[in-house]
């Protein structure tokens, strides 16, 4: 039954929508809280036994309601591999939950994709709350985040210490529990060889910068996650406030830097944009960080109005849409490597050549 | 455009260096630029922490697990984790693990983050005591004051109801 969320095209990506604040710069913004339940040892203790009972005190509050009506609770193991790569490439699970070391019991996820808001049981922390939205939105996601954190509180006795905050397996998340983040385009910095000393302010305030997905992952398609650090010490809305006010720093040097672009290279850009524009228009074979490389040209060429189209909204879903295990999901069958560039690119120029008018082809069909 | 790289002050090194090192002795200020090495032979990091390496805090700090001449030394008695499980895998068992390890994880906290006290959200559990009413009210009232400073009115008129209901509650 859990797999029938999947016939949903947009299944908990409302994010992709692009109708968050500064949504050409920042794709989104997620706020997550770790948290444990009280008198259960952590997963990484965890038998198979202690971690079912986990989940099975979790999946009592949400059908009690923690959660919004509309959630779904899905059972990792009891999903195929391609729809858990799926969970994970709309980012809605973590590669901790379904990678090669993840438990092969007692660990799922709720989502309620009309709220935004998911929960992960049996991560690394007993439960992982999400808000995920478009654009640059840091306190409505901590304002949902806590509503859920709320609700599942209230029928959950978590782990809690008076002086330390919320306990967390690893004690980088202790207090809190909040990590939250601001996923950002960043082409111009890039381009104007700025970004060096971006990340190394950023760094300097005590934020940290990753990649697309998250911790250990590489910066790809001049996307750059810029989070906070530390999660004691200090509340909430002032550890939000401090990333906002940094954020929209990056934001205002961002387009001080397209800007320069635009005055002292304009030609240059403007080749190099309708390039990648063609390149993706008529290319036969793409790898992913190739095509995310093209696009982040196209997306500036776009924010920069040098190109009439697509609109950001149909970008977001190309990138979703085009990695693999969307691919094979189009395809109905598993994709060798050569089938994969082959469909990738098959894919990309439907959904740009339906953008342009000529086929009403939607990039999610 | 990027500053040129700086070459190491240290002797004999001709490393880029990563760390600016000023200090003021005696009302005379001095600037150093040292190497991740240099700095390090100084006994100064030149990374920021990460969320990745507790292991290497604790390694930093000296935390071992068989310096038995301080409490927090046994195993966990929830999960029986020893310390030296957790300087290997950076993870903590169980909460009981916070209080076994009490002292060590104390200055872990305070190196990782700056600060050891929690100035968040305060929880309030489903069978709440006075005090934790209590402490849980004064924790709204700070967000409460954020909400208002930050004009966001439609947060603060719930975050009033939730103090209203508990304080309700206490009498």
């Amino acid at each position: 039954m859990t797999e029938d969320y999947f016939l949903i095209p947009d299944f908990g990506l409302d994010w992709l929508d692009a109708g968050g604040p500064e949504a050409d710069i920042v794709l989104s913004t997620r706020v997550r809280l770790a948290r444990n339940l009280q008198g259960h040892r952590y997963v990484c203790r965890a038998s198979a036994g202690d971690r079912e009972i986990v989940f099975r005190t979790v999946a009592r509050a949400v059908n009690r309601g923690a959660l919004p009506p509309d959630t779904a609770l899905m059972r990792m193991n009891e999903l195929g591999r391609r729809t858990q790569q799926i969970l994970l490439e709309r980012r809605l699970v973590s590669s901790e939950l379904i990678g090669e070391a993840a438990p092969d019991s007692g660990v799922g996820v709720a989502v309620s994709s009309g709220n935004a808001v998911s929960v992960m049981i049996n991560e690394e922390d007993h439960l992982r709350l999400q808000c995920l939205m478009s654009g640059l939105r840091l306190m409505e996601g901590w304002n949902r985040v806590d509503k859920l954190d709320e609700e599942l509180g209230g029928l959950l006795q978590l782990a809690y210490h008076h002086e330390f905050g919320f306990l967390t397996s690893c004690p980088t998340n202790v207090g809190t529990g909040l990590r939250a983040s601001a996923l950002l385009h960043l082409p111009g910095l890039v381009l104007t060889k700025e970004i060096e000393r971006a990340l190394r302010g950023i760094t300097q305030v005590g934020l940290t910068t990753r990649g697309l997905y998250g911790e250990g992952s590489e910066f790809v398609g001049n996307f750059f996650q810029i989070s906070n650090q530390t999660t004691l010490g200090q509340g909430e809305e002032d550890l939000l406030d401090h990333l906002n006010r940094v954020v929209a720093t990056v934001i205002t040097k961002e387009r001080e830097a397209r800007q320069v672009l635009t005055r002292d290279a304009g030609a240059i850009t403007e080749d190099k944009i309708w390039r990648a524009y063609g390149l993706l228009r008529y290319a036969r074979a793409l790898d992913y960080v190739e095509l995310m490389n093209l696009l982040s040209g196209v997306r500036l060429g776009v924010s920069l109005k040098l190109l009439p189209s697509p609109p950001v909204y149909w970008l977001n879903r190309i990138m979703i849409f085009s990695q693999a295990a969307h691919l094979a999901e189009a395809a109905g069958r598993t994709l060798s490597t050569q089938e994969r560039l082959a469909h990738r690119a098959q894919y990309v120029r439907q959904a740009l050549r339906g953008e342009s008018g000529s086929t009403t082809t939607d990039p999610g069909v | 455009m990027s500053e040129p790289a700086k070459v190491c002050d240290g002797q004999g090194c001709d490393n880029p260096a990563v760390v600016q090192l000023t200090q003021v002795v005696d009302n005379k200020s001095t600037t150093q630029y040292l190497c991740k090495k240099c700095a390090r032979a100084k006994g100064i990091s030149a990374q920021p922490p990460s969320s990745l390496d507790v292991s290497d805090f604790l390694a930093q700090l000296g935390e071992s697990g068989s310096s038995g001449s301080e409490s927090g030394t046994e195993p966990c008695s929830f999960c029986a984790m020893t310390f030296d499980d957790f300087r290997e895998s950076g993870r903590l068992g169980c909460s009981h693990c916070y209080t076994s390890f009490e002292p060590r994880v104390r200055r872990l906290l305070s190196r990782i983050h700056g600060a050891g006290q929690h100035a968040g959200k305060v929880y309030l559990p489903p069978d709440p005591s006075s005090a934790e009413l209590d402490r849980r009210i004064a924790g709204l009232r700070r967000s409460l004051q954020h909400a208002i400073e930050a004009e966001d009115f439609e947060r603060a008129a719930v975050l009033r109801d939730l103090i209203r209901d508990h304080e309700a509650a206490q009498t």
